[in-house]
């Protein structure tokens, strides 16, 4: 997929480790991936570590975790290196993230279109009056139809699927070259969510950058992301292009697959994964 | 034969200048023994169905008849233990300071049962739960396991009939599966009637016998599941959903013309950089 | 069986989560309390006190050496001294002795206001809030009239209408100490009216009594015994100011707030008596406000 010049981020075993009552838990144990400019989704049922992995990238881990790496290269930034203050300037600007609620990501007493002109005068010095024009033509882009009155919208008073449009606007502007995403369509509904991946997909298909989507939706992210990289259990236990998941070998992924109802493959019992704490090591 | 039978029903919030129908005029029959699906987006009405049948939307017109009996707005206990809830939310939907034993006694108890002890071991049996989660309280279970004790309790009073609200969107896949084989066995097994409501088609095409699609308060279409897994839906939106529920169908699929693509094909022209 | 190995398998019987009985359930989640009451130092050490008021006020007799009520006028004033530790009043009655059987009414008083208080707020909020529409708006109305007296002004008007007394001044106290518990008990059964597990219940046919009893009671118990015990010490304190202007405890009976009253003419000349009920007030004020602080990290559902 991408060839070594193309690697926009590099990750080599990485671990995240939680420090609790009853001795360090690991969140996420020894895992290693990278990224080019494509789509990678990561799949993984809850407390497989698919949400820590994206926050440790950002550096966004709670305080008192530990995360732990051979290498985290992201473009020319040593990740495990980079200084609060560097981190500061990579977030959202050359990675940006998006959670699954924007309600969250977004400032709550400023209105929509304030925070996107915020942004456009950041990184383009423009009048606060082009600004408005330019964040108008912004909301237009990803899909809003109304963008005056969306404009002086609070975050608040803005459905969820025009809540990702919002946040993926920001991102036009601040053109970062990585997007993590987390669960950005779990909250919405299918209509919607068919809109926002489309505005997401040619995002990173016209400005060539790299997307992590990280999802528990198998279909979604078979049908989405070009590679897709299995964690169970804080390990990653399959990396495989999308278009290859029917062949997956590990008896994980299998057995993930063959738990999910199918329109196309309707069957009587859904298969119950066995979990082989086999698994568990490595 | 039919157990249930909704007559144009027409569900509503609030009063006055606040008046929201919610439900604008739904009919269907469900028959002994059947599976029927409520599938919809949010704010379609689909809960707001299962609330009135439920007895916890009271504010309907129109007629419902379970059993043979016709229901009014208020119910008697007699008439609220033949339907039972389940609830979405495994994590909100059993009170955290019972103990699991605590949970399925008490409605034992407001209907004055006999034998409670066995009941609860029997139910939990039923459920696929071990004897001893009776004592144990709702934090030190599983999403998984919460749902089988949410199913327990809604079993507990031998209804004929259980009203899932979308009970398995909140857990992992694996968890699913296993929550709908239970489901499966259960129906068979006790010869219950399910109404299911879902937003996930494949989900609904796996247990139901018939679907409703619902759009804005009312139905645009009533699907067989045959109609459903051959691909012979009639309405553009129910074509709109089942692409939904088999991942993202992106620019690929001619189906998505059902939403305006004149400016999402034009999102990112060059000067946006 | 050693000593230590019967306590190390009851503790591993306690700590297990793989409950065998429901008894064995409610005392995991009591010991767990006081596993958590032991980690945090400053609420044990306010636990420890109001123990050892409890202690005292059953023990006293046997305590306090002196008869509280013996007037001995040869003996007044005595400064503390080995026969009298805390000294004598003006009357030659042993300070120590009066401060040990007041005690008795100071509990008295915080015990039965506690009884009177936590049923009707609870009662009163949680219908409120259970019901909404216009009840909630009547009941909430009153609540605010009560609520918008300084609390000490209308324990004054209530006790000087009922008369002195300390039972007057009990229902006085508890007069101004309901309406922040049924504000609570409505806030939080408001929380929990539209909870799944509630509509669970009424779905099954569960009454309105059943519901707040079974269902509410034990999610609002928490804060409300929180709250309560953050009141215990104003309740103390209201009971000695009323005391200390004459309509609560009347004379002879000990009272910390009397005592420290009629101490108030000997100030420079016998400090002990007005010093020594006065901290025995901060004592066990300050005790009751640590223990309610602890316990709201430890019972609140919000931390579990």
């Amino acid at each position: 997929m991408a060839n070594a010049s193309d690697t926009i981020l590099t990750v080599e075993n990485m671990s995240v480790e939680f420090p609790t009552l009853s001795g360090i838990t690991s969140a996420v144990r020894n895992v290693s991936f990278s990224i080019g400019r494509e789509k990678v989704g990561i799949i993984g049922e809850s407390g497989s570590g698919k949400s820590t992995t994206g926050r440790a990238i950002m550096r966004l881990q709670p305080p008192k975790a530990i995360v732990k790496a051979d290498r985290m290269q992201f473009e020319d930034v040593d990740l495990l290196k980079a200084s609060e203050d560097e981190m500061l300037a990579i977030r959202g600007r050359r990675i940006a993230m998006i959670l699954q609620d924007p309600k969250y990501s977004l400032n709550p007493v400023m209105t929509v279109g304030e925070q996107i002109s915020e942004t456009v005068i950041l990184h383009e010095r423009v009048s606060p009056r082009e600004a408005r024009e330019r964040t108008l033509a912004m909301l237009g882009r990803v899909n809003i139809r109304d963008p005056e009155r969306v404009f002086d919208l609070y975050p608040h008073e803005v459905s969820g699927g025009m809540g990702q449009r919002i946040m993926i606007s920001m991102m036009l502007i601040a053109s970062p070259s990585l997007i993590i995403a987390d669960e950005p369509t779990s909250a919405l509904d299918v209509t919607v969510r068919q809109q926002v991946l489309s505005i997401l997909d040619e995002l990173v298909i016209e400005r060539n950058i790299g997307l992590l989507f990280i999802s528990h939706d198998l279909n979604l992210v078979r049908s989405f992301c070009d590679r897709v990289i299995i964690m169970y259990a804080g390990r990653v236990v399959e990396t495989i292009a999308a278009a290859d998941l029917d062949q997956a070998k590990h008896p994980y992924t299998r057995g993930l697959l063959n738990a999910l109802p199918s329109l196309n493959h309707p069957r009587d019992r859904l298969d119950v994964l066995q979990r082989d704490p086999a698994w568990l090591e490595n | 034969m039919t157990m249930i039978k909704v007559d144009h029903l027409a569900v509503s919030y609030g009063s006055g200048d606040k008046l929201t129908r919610v439900v604008k005029d739904a009919s269907f029959d469900v028959a002994r023994g059947e599976t029927f699906g409520l599938v919809g987006e949010s704010g379609c009405g689909k809960s707001t169905i299962l609330g009135a049948l439920a007895g916890r939307n009271r504010q309907w017109t129109g007629s419902i008849e379970i059993d043979g009996e016709a229901i009014s707005q208020k119910r008697t206990r007699g008439q609220l233990a033949k339907q039972q809830l389940v609830f979405q939310d495994p994590f909100g939907s059993i009170h955290p300071r019972h103990t699991i034993g605590r949970t399925l006694l008490e409605p034992l108890e407001i209907h004055g049962k006999d034998n409670r002890q066995a009941r609860i071991e029997k139910v939990l049996q039923d459920v696929g739960l071990p004897h001893n989660f009776r004592y144990r309280y709702p934090h030190q279970l599983s999403g998984g396991q919460r749902q089988r004790v949410a199913i327990a309790r809604a079993l507990i009073l031998e209804p004929q009939i259980l009203l899932l609200d979308e009970p398995t969107s909140a857990l992992d896949v694996s968890i699913q599966a296993e929550i709908l084989n239970l489901l499966k066995d259960l129906r068979e097994r006790e010869q219950l009637t399910y109404i299911l409501v879902s937003h996930d088609l494949a989900v609904v095409a796996h247990l139901c016998n018939r679907v409703a699609i619902m759009q804005d308060g009312g139905f645009v279409e009533i699907a067989t599941r045959d109609q459903l897994l051959a691909d012979t839906v009639q309405h553009p939106y129910t074509r709109q959903l089942m692409d939904g529920s088999r991942g993202y169908v992106g620019k690929r699929s001619p189906h998505l013309s059902a939403i305006p693509r004149s400016v999402t094909s034009s999102v990112l022209s060059p000067d946006a950089c | 069986m050693t000593r230590s190995g019967y306590f190390s398998d009851l503790h591993d019987w306690l700590i297990n989560e793989e409950f065998t009985s429901s008894r064995q359930a409610r005392f995991h989640k009591l010991y767990v309390a006081w596993l958590s009451l032991l980690a945090n130092p400053l609420a044990l050490a306010g636990f420890a006190v109001i123990g050892v008021l409890i202690l005292v006020a059953l023990l006293a007799p046997l305590i306090a050496g002196h008869d509280p009520y013996a007037q001995d006028l040869a003996m007044a004033l005595q400064a503390p001294s080995a026969a009298h530790w805390f000294g004598t009043d003006e009357f030659g009655r042993d300070v120590f002795a009066r401060l040990i059987y007041g005690a008795r009414t100071t509990l008295y008083i915080t015990i039965l206001v506690t009884v009177i208080v936590a049923p009707i707020g609870f009662i009163i909020g949680a219908t409120a809030g259970y019901l909404g529409g216009w009840v909630d708006v009547v009941l909430m109305r009153i609540t605010d009239i009560f609520l918008s007296f300084p609390s000490l002004v209308l324990a004054l008007a209530f006790s000087a209408a009922l008369g002195p007394g300390i039972e007057n001044a009990v229902i006085a106290i508890a007069l101004t100490v309901w309406p922040p518990i049924a504000r609570l008990a409505r806030a939080e059964t408001m929380t929990f009216r539209n909870a799944d597990f509630v509509v669970a219940a009424e779905l099954q046919g569960a009454g309105m009594g059943r519901i707040l009893l079974r269902h509410i009671v034990p999610l609002c118990a928490p804060s409300i015994v929180v709250r309560l015990t953050l009141n215990m010490s104003s309740i103390i304190l209201t009971a000695a100011g009323l005391g200390f202007l004459g309509l609560g405890a009347q004379p002879p009976m000990a009272e910390w707030g009397a005592m420290a009253a009629s101490g108030r003419q000997y100030l420079l000349d016998a400090w002990w008596l007005t010093t020594v009920p006065g901290l025995a007030i901060l004592t066990v004020s300050l005790a009751f406000n640590l223990l309610g602080d602890g316990l709201r990290d430890i019972m609140d559902p919000r931390n579990g």
